[in-house]
């Protein structure tokens, strides 16, 4: 009788307690970002004067951090608009490459029997685990001695071959549960082997290749460190990432202008997220949730 | 470094059965069988070599490079003259391991992962739990759970570092008036040694708050995992220990945490590599400086500040070594558990 008492009180405890967490822990999650928005349309003397604010005040919504951040550098401004262009053609590239490469390894990974096949994927993965700062080390100095280091193009590679690994595992995953029975059908009507995984693997696929687009474009729009090595000589070159970083270290630029750069350079990221987030969130958890 | 097989979430996922051959006419069947395993092989080889083409050139060349260029002299003014062959010496590890500083970035690399990996998955297991039972909006509070996580570490960093501001940020503006601080707080540029009820834990105030990031930014990810596997859990074990009289602390004492070990072992090990090997959240937000140089941070200032190529490669092979002794004694010690996922 004492346990089912001890076990009310308890859940009094925790009914009371669980909203309170939640509400913290999206305190916690939010409030950094609303702080970002709400700074962007504060004007800085008005930050300094009165740090506290959790709201604008009235009349006080400012766009024209948006335009210092965005106009040219010529025009007097940071240049955002040419390092979204840079992080979108490098995003782009990135996402394309790597469904180029990681489309058929994936197939080949989950469908058909070759030597070394098991092993391939267990190489690939351990890549994944590599310190960055290690590969940044040989990688920098290979693209300074071809004389491509402060490419666009160059740094699209050195993604492409981080991420390609991440993409063939999620893919193939998706590819396990594709019924091969289908496939033969195809076979039996005469369909070679590339047919059959054109004409129907690939449709079916489609869901899950999509939401890996995604999660590479993410991947590559937020990267830091590679970008940091390769292009950070070249301004013209930034991306919306560097460009932030190298600025937030200058003390011209008003912070407010850098965090409509923040805002910026996070948008279109939340935006993708919850466009995608259902299956991203299966795709990070499919190892855990067959445990 | 070969952390794969068991304990990667690879190595957990079912794998389908490989494509029955067709079975129906035997005569014929064995002809078109043999045929078809050749001509899978070749596709095989086929499809998999751009891949395997873009990860040897790129990844597995170059960390073999790197092997070459720790044991030679190379700088970035020699670098254009610097070959694959030449005077090999140990003089960089040598000069590594002496060097002062290097065992103060290990240990801080050390308290930074094992804290930071602590954090993040204390509050994803909060966070899980919490979220646990359904309520309205919960897909919603879900999503924005993973907020963090997902946005640009740029943008996470600078948005801190402004919130942590002693002149303006606003924490320190409201921990000066409502909290009754005497003075504001450098977040992330005070090597002081936080020093609670006197106790003092020779970590500097920036190390507690880069540790505090790392737990904010990484929790999402934590979560997703316990969450995840939560749900795995059938109702009718805790609808029974309910019935014997386990109260609400003990069915998570003795049913749910059991079944989640496992995952939080997997947890641990991947979030531990990942901390261990970060490099963008303290070159961020703290620059390396008061006390929060972790190993990568210093790679980076021996590769680009000094220009020593050589000894930054020495460096980052030591790094990647401890990382594997690491991982495999924690193999090692808790590796049966992990079987299981």
């Amino acid at each position: 009788m004492s346990g089912v008492r001890r076990d009310n009180a308890e859940r009094r405890v925790l009914a009371v307690a669980r909203p309170i967490i939640i509400v913290l822990l999206l305190v916690i999650c939010l409030f950094p970002f609303y702080y970002m928005v709400l700074l962007s349309f504060r004007p800085l003397d008005a930050v300094l004067q009165d740090p506290g604010a959790l709201w604008p005040q009235l009349g006080e919504i400012d766009w024209g951090t948006y335009r210092d951040v965005l106009t040219s550098t010529a025009s007097g401004g940071q240049g955002f608009l040419s390092f979204i262009r840079n992080s979108a053609i490098v995003a782009v590239g990135t996402v394309v490459l790597t469904l180029v490469v990681s489309i058929p390894g994936a197939y080949a990974v989950s469908r058909l029997e070759f030597f070394g096949r098991r092993q391939i994927s267990a190489v690939f993965l351990g890549v994944y685990f590599f310190p960055a700062i290690l590969l940044a080390i040989p990688l920098f100095v290979f693209f300074t001695r071809i004389g491509q280091r402060g490419t666009l193009s160059g740094l699209v590679v050195v993604y492409v071959a981080q991420v390609a690994a991440v993409s063939i595992y999620m893919l193939r995953n998706y590819f396990d549960t594709i019924p091969a029975s289908l496939e033969e059908a195809a076979a039996i009507d005469g369909c070679t082997r590339l047919q059959a995984m054109r004409h129907i693997s690939l449709p079916l696929a489609l869901p899950a290749i999509a939401s890996n687009a995604l999660f590479v474009f993410m991947i590559a729009w937020n990267e830091f460190l590679f970008a940091l090595l390769f292009l950070v000589e070249d301004r013209s070159k930034w991306t919306v990432s560097l460009g932030l970083s190298q600025l937030a270290g200058s003390i011209e630029v008003p912070t407010t202008v850098l965090m409509a750069g923040s805002v910026i350079l996070t948008v279109p990221i939340i935006v993708l997220f919850f466009l995608s987030e259902r299956w991203l969130a299966g795709g990070l958890t499919a190892g855990a949730e067959k445990g | 470094m070969s952390v794969s097989g068991s304990t990667t979430p690879a190595g957990s996922t079912v794998r389908a059965p490989d494509p029955a051959p067709p079975e129906r006419r035997p005569r014929r069947a064995h002809r078109s069988r043999s045929a078809r395993v050749r001509e899978d092989r070749r596709a095989g080889y086929m499809l998999i070599s751009p891949t395997a083409v873009i990860v040897f050139v790129m990844v597995v060349l170059p960390i073999l490079w790197t092997f070459s260029l720790a044991f030679q002299d190379v700088r970035l003014l020699n670098l254009r003259t610097t070959g694959v062959i030449g005077a090999y010496s140990l003089d960089n590890f040598k000069a590594v391991l002496t060097s002062p500083g290097f065992l103060d970035a290990l240990v801080t690399t050390l308290v930074y992962s094992v804290c930071g990996t602590a954090c993040a998955i204390g509050l994803g297991m909060i966070a899980a739990l919490a979220l646990r039972a359904p309520f309205r909006g919960r897909g919603v509070v879900r999503a924005c759970m993973l907020i963090p996580y997902v946005a640009p570490v740029v943008a996470a960093t600078f948005v801190w570092k402004t919130m942590l501001n002693p002149q303006f940020g606003i924490l320190n503006h409201y921990g000066t008036t409502l909290l009754g601080w005497k003075d504001p707080i450098a977040f992330l540029s005070s090597a002081q040694s936080v020093s609670p009820f006197g106790i003092d834990l020779h970590v500097s105030t920036s190390l507690l708050t880069v540790v505090l990031f790392e737990g904010w930014r990484s929790f999402p990810f934590a979560f997703l995992f316990i969450t995840a596997r939560m749900q795995a859990i059938p109702d009718s074990l805790e609808e029974a220990a309910t019935v014997d009289g386990a109260t609400l602390t003990e069915r998570f004492r003795y049913i749910v945490l059991p079944q989640l070990l496992p995952t939080l072992a997997v947890l641990t090990v991947l979030r531990f590599i990942w901390t261990f090997n970060n490099f963008d959240d303290i070159y961020l937000l703290t620059g390396g400086g008061s006390g929060t140089q972790v190993v990568a941070v210093r790679v980076y200032d021996y590769l680009i500040n000094r220009g020593d190529i050589g000894a930054a490669a020495a460096q980052a092979l030591v790094l990647a070594a401890i990382l594997a002794i690491l991982v495999t004694a924690y193999l090692k010690l808790f590796g049966r558990s992990e079987e299981v996922v």
